[in-house]
């Protein structure tokens, strides 16, 4: 009684899983077929070639627009221990920021450089500022303007996050762009 | 007998550290020879009952500075208000060096109280001194700190510093809704008044020579700028508007003058503003971070915080220009916010030894011989603030996530902490002497 129950479910659940897999590879099918459909339709290689480098130019342009967008959304920027100069790795997403600013002349940011708590509280602000200052020459280089930027640092004074753990030093070691206010 | 004093010692002992466990006194190292001190309670001739227990305070006072010991009330013999009251034996018996006895009346009528106190040599059978003080009700703790200051300096010589006051900074809220609040409080942390509070962070707090004024940096317009404020008639006005950081305010000793940080050159430097005639000059011109002075004490040099060797180290310049400013100190991966003590020749600053101990504690050390006593053991400690005697150092440290507040010895051989209010407290301010 309880294999010939096990053995039903076991039968549907395989017979579920075929369907699942019809449904799977009809649509995949689809799609592909879709541009052989239009090639048949009397286009010539040029035309098919140009519209394919279209195509191409606009998916690049597509995929610029999302790593634009993905860029400018990143606003907090993290430093190392007793390190004032911003990551390499975050060189391509502050060029975006530099470059928003210069085709935006009328747009202002600020710039908030922050410590973690480890030290002494002067020395903290200086360390936020110079964190600030990295991050403004950058964006000064690749073509923001000077007046567009305002840097303050609040030092270990407005952590990120609260706690004596490296984790917490690491998000509160940190530049964020805000709007001018 | 032998047996009946090694009994008194032993309660003495354990109601020693009951007492101090209500008081947040940690004794962390002890003291090799406290000086015994029997502080008996007041009596008490008015309506009601006083607001302050004046024994308790004085006996709390020397307590805490590290270099005496409080009988326990239980283990007094007998309890006198006056000399006719006093038997030497039974201090003597108790090993007592002093005896501090009063009574503590309400004059008729009125909210004004009298207290009349007398202290004793129990060696020498003889009475070192006696007065009488006035005030209003409100006023007993005060007149128990002033008490305390007469006892302190008849016994070390030295001047007692409990009519002192502090500054302090609170942080207060969770995160994005956090208020930070500027308190000035007795020099134990009690009677705490708010004198500034904002949701933008407050620094530096610091005293005027002359206790008057105090001056910090807020950033109430979003932006770290230098105010001063006066205590008397509350008036406050914003002294610098740089661009970049204002910082770091800190009075010359003769209260002319203003040392301060600004960054308006692109890198913090050290400038002093002279309060008089407003005329500004720079006193550092380094592209790295120059911040944190302090004056010493004759006002003709300001020792300072740079990292122009890569990592901060105390340095010291001469106010009225010229000369390579002198480092002061070398074995040390981060030495910083110097300031001297009123011996003029050593200096307190916040010390991590390398790299790897990532640990920051105050530290003394002596110009002279080059000599390092580190006082505290805590990872976190900074913004030493220096007790106008030079009997204590306070500073800032975090217990349990919290920022507190805790005092050292300046030999570092008692500690105690302020009783904690809530939210993070840091940067102790200790005032000049204010009477």
């Amino acid at each position: 009684m309880g294999t010939q129950l096990t053995n039903v479910i076991k039968t549907t659940t395989f017979a579920l899983a075929l369907i699942g897999l019809a449904a799977c590879s009809s649509t995949s099918e689809t799609e592909p077929t879709a541009p052989v459909a239009q090639e048949s339709s009397g286009e010539s290689a040029a035309a098919r070639a140009a519209r394919m480098e279209q195509e191409r130019l606009e998916r690049e342009r597509m995929e610029e627009e999302r790593r634009e967008e993905a860029a400018l959304n990143t606003t907090v920027f993290y430093f190392d221990f007793d390190v004032a100069e911003f990551k390499a790795a975050d060189r391509e997403t502050l060029v975006y920021h530099a470059r928003n600013l210069a085709s935006n002349p009328s747009s202002s940011i600020r710039l908030e450089g922050h410590a973690d708590e480890r030290g002494t509280r002067e020395y903290n602000l200086a360390l936020g500022e110079r964190r600030a200052n990295s991050i403004r020459d950058f964006l000064i280089v690749n073509g923001a303007s000077r007046n567009q930027i305002e840097t303050v640092s609040y030092g270990e004074e407005r952590p990120a996050v609260r706690g004596q753990t490296e984790n917490a030093y690491r998000q509160n070691r940190r530049v964020e762009i805000q709007p001018a206010g | 007998m032998l047996r009946l004093i090694c009994t008194a010692w032993l309660a003495l002992w354990l109601s020693t550290n009951v007492a101090a466990a209500e008081l947040n006194i940690e004794i962390t190292r002890g003291v090799d020879n406290p000086i015994p001190v029997a502080v008996v309670p007041f009596s008490w001739d008015g309506a009601g009952t006083p607001g302050e227990d004046v024994a308790q305070v004085i006996a709390n006072n020397l307590r805490q500075v590290g270099e005496f010991q409080p009988l326990s009330r239980a283990n007094m013999l007998s309890m006198p208000n006056e000399e006719s009251e006093v038997y030497y034996r039974d201090w003597r018996i108790l090993a007592q060096q002093y005896l501090v006895v009063g009574k503590v009346s309400q004059i008729a009528g009125g909210q004004s109280v009298q207290v009349q106190w007398e202290f004793f040599d129990i060696n020498r059978e003889r009475k070192i001194l006696g007065e009488v003080l006035t005030g209003d009700m409100s006023q007993l703790r005060d007149i128990a700190h002033e008490i305390s200051d007469v006892i302190y300096q008849e016994i070390t010589g030295r001047r007692g510093a409990f009519s002192t006051k502090i500054l302090y900074v609170s942080a207060e809220g969770a995160i994005g809704s956090t208020v930070y609040s500027l308190h000035v409080a007795d020099y134990d942390g009690r009677r705490a008044q708010v004198l500034l509070e904002s949701s933008e962070p407050i620094m530096s707090p610091t005293w005027s020579p002359d206790g008057s004024q105090i001056a910090y940096v807020s950033f109430e317009t979003d932006l770290p700028r230098i105010y001063i404020q006066n205590l008397t008639t509350g008036q406050r006005r914003q002294v610098t508007n740089f661009p970049g950081i204002n910082s770091s305010p800190v009075w010359s000793p003769d209260g002319s003058k203003l040392a301060m940080v600004l960054s308006k050159d692109g890198s913090p430097d050290i400038y002093v503003l002279d309060l008089q005639t407003d005329e500004m000059i720079q006193l550092t011109d380094h592209p790295r971070a120059e911040t944190e002075p302090s004056w010493t004490l004759d006002g003709q040099n300001v020792i300072f915080t740079s990292d122009r060797t890569g990592q901060p180290q105390v340095y010291q310049a001469n106010v009225n220009g010229g000369g390579f400013p002198e480092r002061l100190t070398f074995d040390c991966f981060y030495c910083a916010k110097g300031q001297y003590l009123p011996d003029g020749v050593n200096l307190v600053h916040v010390r991590r030894e390398t790299r790897q101990d990532n640990s920051y504690s105050i530290a003394v050390m002596n110009l002279e011989t080059g000599r390092v006593i580190t006082l505290t053991d805590t990872a976190l400690d900074e913004s030493p603030s220096v007790a106008p005697n030079g009997s204590m150092i306070m500073f800032g440290t975090t217990y349990n996530g919290q920022g507190v507040l805790d005092a050292v010895s300046i030999d570092g051989r008692v500690k105690f902490r302020l009783p904690s209010s809530q939210g993070d407290v840091r940067e102790p301010a200790w005032s000049p002497y204010l009477n």
